[in-house]
C-alpha cells in the first residue's frame, strides 16, 4: 500500500492524529473521551503511518521500542494511585486536587495522571500486539 | 515497627545492585542488619515485661478494613528475638558456609526476604497482612530449599514444600476470611475484645477452627503432612538451621498460639491439637531412629519436637502454656546447635553419613562442646535449660485434662527417642576412635564455630538462672496466650517428686538405648520398605493420578483447533444460561411504548444485515474479517442515535483495531481452505443462531428488570462534587474504580507481554527440548 498520496498523507496525518488523541485524553474529564480511547486513537495513528511507509520506517520514527511505554504507564498509574499516600496521609487512590483552574485543562488532580498512564499503556500494548504479529516471520 | 520489618526487604533489593560487594570479603557484614534488628526488639522487654503492648497501625485499604497493624506483645517479642537472634548468627555462619559460593549475594537476599517475611508475620495484628508475610515465608523457602538449582533432588524438594505449605497458605486465607465474617473484624486485637461465646458459638466456628488447623499443620510439618520437612532438608544447612528448624516451621506454632485466646478452649480444638501433636511426635521421633544421614535425624526429631509443641498447647493450661514457651526457648537452642555443628561436619568432612563419623573431638575440639552441651540439652539433663523444659512438659502433660496417663507415657516414650536422637547427632560423631580418613579435618573459620558455642552456652545459662528469661519471656507469653503468669515460676531444682522420677527413668532408659542401638544403613532400608503407604508416597501417587487426568482432560477438551474451544465454550454457555432461564423468563414486547424507527435507523439495519450475510457466506476470509468490520461500525452508528459518545467512541476504535490485527493475522494463513464439511457448517450454524438467540433474550430480560437507579444516581451526582469531572462514565474509569482499571491495564500488559513472548521466543537448537 506504499502509494505517493497515502504516504505524503501519512506523514502530515500522524502527528494530527497523535495531536487529537491527546485531546481527546485531555478532555475525558469533562466530555466524551479518556484515556483508553486516546490510546487508540494514538497507536491506529502509528499503525496507520506503518502501513504507509513501512513498520521499519514507523520503528525507527519511535526510536524505542513500544513495550516500553507499558511499564512507564502502570508506573504512572500507580503512582498517582500512590501519591495520596505520600502527600496527603490519605488511602490508595484517593483523588487529590490541585485547588485552582489552570488554563486550558481546567482542574488537574491526580486521576489525570491515572488517565495518562492508562493512555501509555494502550498505546504500548495495541502497538506491542501489532508490530510483533506484523514481524513475526 | 514497620521500618524494622521493611530492613529486610530493603536489604535485599540493595543486593541486586551491591551484590558483588556482599559476595567477596564483606559478606559477614550483612550479618550486621540482623544484629540491629535484635538489639532494637531487646530494648522492647521493660516495656512488654510491665505488660504493655506496643501498637502501630498504618491505613493500607481502609475501605475493606485491612490496615497494616503491628502489634509488639510478649508471645511476638519471643518470636522477633529468636527470628532476628539466630538469624545473626546464621547470617554469619553462611559468611563462610558458603564462602566465595557463585551466588552468596543471592542467599542473603532470600534469606534477608525471608526474615523480613517472618518478622511481618509475628508482628502482624491484621490477618491479611498475616496471610501476606506468612505466603512471603512460603516463598522464599521455595527459593532457599531449591538454591543448589541444579540437582534434581532440590527443586523437586522445593516444589513438595512449596505445594504443602502452598496449600496451608489457602487453608489460612479461606480460615481469617471466614473468622474475619464471624468477627466483623479483622484485627485480632478487636477479635479478642470481643465475648468469646460470640465467636465459639457461631455456626462457622468449627469451619474456621478446621481452615487454621489446615494452615498450622501443613508449616509446622504436622502429620499427615510432615514429609516436606526432611525433603526440605536438601537446602544449604544455614537453610536448615535457620527456616525449618528454629523459625519458619515455627509460624504453625505462632499461628495456633496466637488464635488461642480467640478461638481456644473449646473441645474440638484442644482434642484436635492434643491428638495430632501426640501422633506426629510420636511418628516421627521413631522415624528418627531409622536415619543415618545427621539431618536426617535431625529433621525428624524437629518435627517430633513441633508435636510437643502443638500438644502441650491443646492443654490449655498455664502449665502447658509456660512447658510450651520454655520448650520453643530450648529447642530453638539446642536444635540451631545441632544444625550448626552438623553443617560444620559436611562442611569440613564432606560426609553427614553418622556410621562413618567418629572421634571428631580430636580435630574439631570447640565444635564438639558446642554439640556436646547442645544434646545434653536436648536430652533434657541438668544444668541445662533442656532438664527445666523436660520437667515443665511432664508436670503439664500429668495434669493434662484427658487421657493424662496415657499421654505421659507417650510423651515419656517420644522423649526418650528424642534425647537418642539428639545424642546421635550431638555426640556420636566426636565420640570414640578418628579413622584415617577423617584425620586432616581442619577447622573452620571462627564465624562458622562461634555461633554454635554462643547457642549452646545459652543453654547453659538459661539453665542455671532460669529468672533471666522467666520475667522477660515466659511471663509475657503466658499471658499473651491467656495463662496465668502470676503463677510461674521457674527453677532448675523442683524437688523429688512424680516428675523427677520421670526425668530418671528418660535419662536412664534413653542412654542404654544409645548404646544398644546403633543406627545402622540395614534399618535404613527396612523402614525404606513401609514407605509405600506412607503420606508422602499416597501424596505422590495421587500427584500421578492427578497428571495423568490432567493430560487426558487436555487432550479432549484443549487439542490446539481454535474452533473447537469457541465451540466447547459456547455450547456449555448456551447449556447453563438456556438451563436457568427455561420458564423464567419474564420480557414481553409491548410495542406501543416502541419509539418510531427513523430513517437513518433503517438505513444502519439493511447494512448489518447485508453485512452478516456476507460474513456468513463469503468464500474469503479477508472479506468476511472486513465485512465484521462493518457490522461492528453500524453498532457504533447505533451507540451514536441512542446517545452512547463513549462507548461508540471506543468501539470505533476497538473495530478499527481488531480489522487490523484479523488481516495481520490472515495474511499469515494459507489461502481459504475447506476444514469443514457439510455436517459441520450446519452444525455450526445451529450454534450461532441458538446463542444470537440466547444473547437477545437475555438482553431483552435485562431490560425488563426493575430498574436500580441507585448506584447510577450516586455516581451522576458524585462525580463532580467528589471527583471534580462532569463525564460520569470516565470519572467512574479513574477515579470511583480507578482499582479495577489498574488491574485491568496491568491484564492488557501481560498480554501483551504473552503475545510478545510467544512469537519472539526462538529458542537456541541446543535449549529445545525434543
Amino acid at each position: 500500500m506504499k502509494t505517493i498520496i497515502l504516504r505524503t498523507a501519512s506523514n502530515y496525518l500522524l502527528p494530527v492524529l497523535l495531536l487529537f488523541s491527546i485531546f481527546i485524553l485531555l478532555r475525558g474529564h469533562y466530555l466524551p473521551g479518556g484515556g483508553f480511547v486516546g490510546g487508540l486513537i494514538a497507536a491506529i495513528a502509528f499503525v496507520f503511518h506503518s502501513f504507509a511507509n513501512g513498520l521499519k520506517n514507523t520503528k525507527s520514527l519511535l526510536r524505542f521500542h513500544p513495550g516500553f511505554l507499558m511499564p512507564a504507564g502502570l508506573a504512572l498509574s500507580f503512582f498517582s494511585g500512590l501519591s495520596p499516600i505520600i502527600f496527603a496521609g490519605d488511602p490508595f487512590m484517593t483523588g487529590l486536587w490541585y485547588h485552582g483552574h489552570v488554563p486550558v485543562l481546567g482542574s488537574v488532580g491526580s486521576a489525570l495522571f491515572f488517565d495518562m498512564g492508562v493512555y501509555l499503556v494502550v498505546v504500548g500494548v495495541t502497538l506491542t500486539i501489532i508490530f510483533t504479529i506484523s514481524e513475526a516471520p | 515497627m514497620i521500618s524494622a520489618i521493611l530492613l529486610g526487604f530493603l536489604f535485599a533489593i540493595l543486593l541486586v545492585f551491591a551484590g558483588k560487594f556482599f559476595k567477596g570479603k564483606f559478606a559477614v557484614l550483612s550479618s550486621l542488619i540482623p544484629l540491629g534488628l535484635f538489639v532494637y526488639f531487646l530494648q522492647f522487654i521493660p516495656e512488654i515485661m510491665e505488660g504493655n503492648v506496643v501498637k502501630e497501625s498504618y491505613n493500607w485499604v481502609p475501605s475493606f478494613g485491612v490496615n497494616l497493624g503491628f502489634t509488639l506483645d510478649g508471645l511476638s517479642l519471643l518470636f522477633c528475638l529468636m527470628i532476628t537472634g539466630i538469624g545473626f548468627l546464621v547470617f554469619a555462619y553462611t559468611s563462610v558456609y558458603l564462602h566465595h559460593h557463585k551466588y552468596l549475594d543471592r542467599f542473603y537476599g532470600y534469606l534477608s526476604v525471608f526474615m523480613a517475611a517472618m518478622l511481618g508475620l509475628v508482628l502482624s495484628d491484621n490477618v491479611i497482612s498475616l496471610f501476606t508475610f506468612w505466603e512471603l515465608t512460603s516463598i522464599s523457602s521455595f527459593f532457599l530449599i531449591g538454591f543448589n538449582n541444579t540437582q534434581e533432588a532440590s527443586r523437586k524438594s522445593a516444589l513438595t514444600a512449596l505445594g504443602i505449605t502452598g496449600l496451608g497458605g489457602m487453608f489460612l486465607l479461606a480460615g481469617v476470611i471466614v473468622l474475619g465474617n464471624i468477627t466483623g473484624t479483622f484485627s485480632i486485637a478487636e477479635m479478642l475484645n470481643m465475648s468469646p461465646e460470640l465467636i465459639k458459638g457461631h455456626e462457622y466456628y468449627t469451619v474456621a477452627v478446621i481452615l487454621l488447623f489446615g494452615a498450622a499443620f501443613t508449616k509446622s510439618a504436622q502429620f499427615p503432612f510432615h514429609f516436606w520437612l526432611p525433603g526440605a532438608m536438601k537446602a544449604p544447612t544455614p537453610v536448615s538451621t535457620y527456616l525449618h528448624s528454629a523459625t519458619m516451621v515455627k509460624a504453625g506454632i505462632y499461628l495456633v498460639m496466637r488464635f488461642t485466646p480467640v478461638l481456644g478452649g473449646e473441645e474440638i480444638w484442644n482434642t484436635t491439637l492434643i491428638v495430632v501433636g501426640a501422633v506426629t511426635m510420636l511418628y516421627s521421633a521413631f522415624h528418627s531412629l531409622f536415619r543415618t544421614d545427621l539431618k536426617g535425624v535431625l529433621a525428624y526429631s524437629t518435627i517430633s519436637a513441633l508435636g510437643i509443641l502443638m500438644f502441650l498447647i491443646g492443654m490449655g493450661t498455664t502449665e502447658s502454656f509456660t512447658a510450651a514457651a520454655v520448650f520453643i526457648i530450648v529447642h530453638a537452642l539446642y536444635k540451631a546447635t545441632l544444625f550448626l555443628t552438623t553443617g560444620i561436619i559436611d562442611h569440613q568432612t564432606g560426609t553427614r553419613d553418622v556410621t562413618v563419623l567418629s572421634g571428631l573431638r580430636k580435630v574439631l575440639m570447640p565444635v564438639g562442646i558446642a554439640a556436646i552441651i547442645a544434646a545434653i540439652s536436648s536430652a533434657g539433663i541438668p544444668p541445662t535449660i533442656g532438664f527445666l523444659g523436660k520437667e515443665l512438659t511432664y508436670e503439664a502433660t500429668m495434669h493434662a485434662p484427658i487421657i493424662a496417663t496415657l499421654l505421659v507415657v507417650g510423651i515419656v516414650i517420644t522423649k526418650i527417642l528424642l534425647l537418642w536422637a539428639g545424642f546421635v547427632a550431638g555426640i556420636k560423631p566426636f565420640q570414640g576412635s578418628l579413622p584415617e580418613s577423617l584425620k586432616d579435618t581442619k577447622m573452620p573459620g571462627p564465624f562458622m564455630w562461634v555461633p554454635p558455642i554462643l547457642l549452646a552456652v545459652l543453654s547453659l545459662v538459661f539453665g542455671i538462672m532460669p529468672f533471666i528469661i522467666e520475667g522477660s519471656l515466659i511471663k509475657p507469653v503466658v499471658s499473651a496466650l491467656g495463662g496465668e503468669s502470676g503463677e510461674i515460676h521457674l527453677a532448675l531444682w523442683h524437688g523429688f517428686n512424680t516428675v523427677f522420677i520421670l526425668s530418671l527413668v528418660t535419662i536412664a532408659v534413653g542412654t542404654t538405648l544409645y548404646f544398644v542401638l546403633k543406627p545402622s544403613a540395614k534399618l535404613e532400608t527396612a523402614v525404606g520398605k513401609l514407605e509405600a503407604a506412607s503420606p508422602k508416597s499416597l501424596m505422590e501417587k495421587f500427584n500421578v493420578g492427578f497428571t495423568y487426568l490432567s493430560s487426558f482432560w487436555t487432550r479432549v477438551f484443549q487439542n490446539g483447533y481454535l474452533r473447537n474451544y469457541v465451540f466447547i465454550i459456547i455450547f456449555f454457555l448456551i447449556g447453563m444460561v438456556g438451563y436457568t432461564m427455561i420458564g423464567n423468563t419474564k420480557f414481553n414486547i409491548d410495542p406501543s411504548i416502541l419509539s418510531n424507527v427513523s430513517f437513518y435507523e433503517l438505513v444502519v439495519f439493511i447494512i448489518m444485515c447485508i453485512a452478516i450475510l456476507f460474513t456468513v457466506f463469503t468464500s474469503s476470509r479477508l472479506s468476511a474479517v472486513v465485512a465484521m468490520g462493518v457490522v461492528g461500525l453500524t453498532i457504533c452508528l447505533v451507540f451514536v442515535f441512542y446517545s452512547a459518545p463513549d462507548l461508540a467512541m471506543t468501539q470505533f476504535s476497538i473495530d478499527t483495531l481488531t480489522v487490523i490485527l484479523f488481516v495481520l493475522v490472515l495474511y499469515r494463513l494459507p489461502r481459504y481452505l475447506k476444514i469443514q464439511d457439510h455436517k459441520m457448517r450446519i452444525r455450526d450454524g445451529i450454534l450461532s443462531l441458538m446463542f444470537g438467540g440466547l444473547i437477545a433474550v437475555l438482553a431483552l430480560e435485562v431490560l425488563s428488570e426493575p430498574v436500580n437507579t441507585e448506584i447510577g444516581d450516586f455516581y451522576a451526582e458524585n462525580s463532580y462534587i467528589m471527583a471534580h469531572g462532569k463525564n460520569v462514565v470516565n470519572v467512574i474509569l479513574v477515579d470511583f474504580r480507578g482499582a479495577d482499571t489498574m488491574i485491568e491495564i496491568s491484564v492488557l500488559t501481560i498480554a501483551a507481554i504473552g503475545v510478545f513472548g510467544l512469537l519472539k521466543l526462538r529458542l537456541k537448537r541446543t535449549d529445545r527440548v525434543q
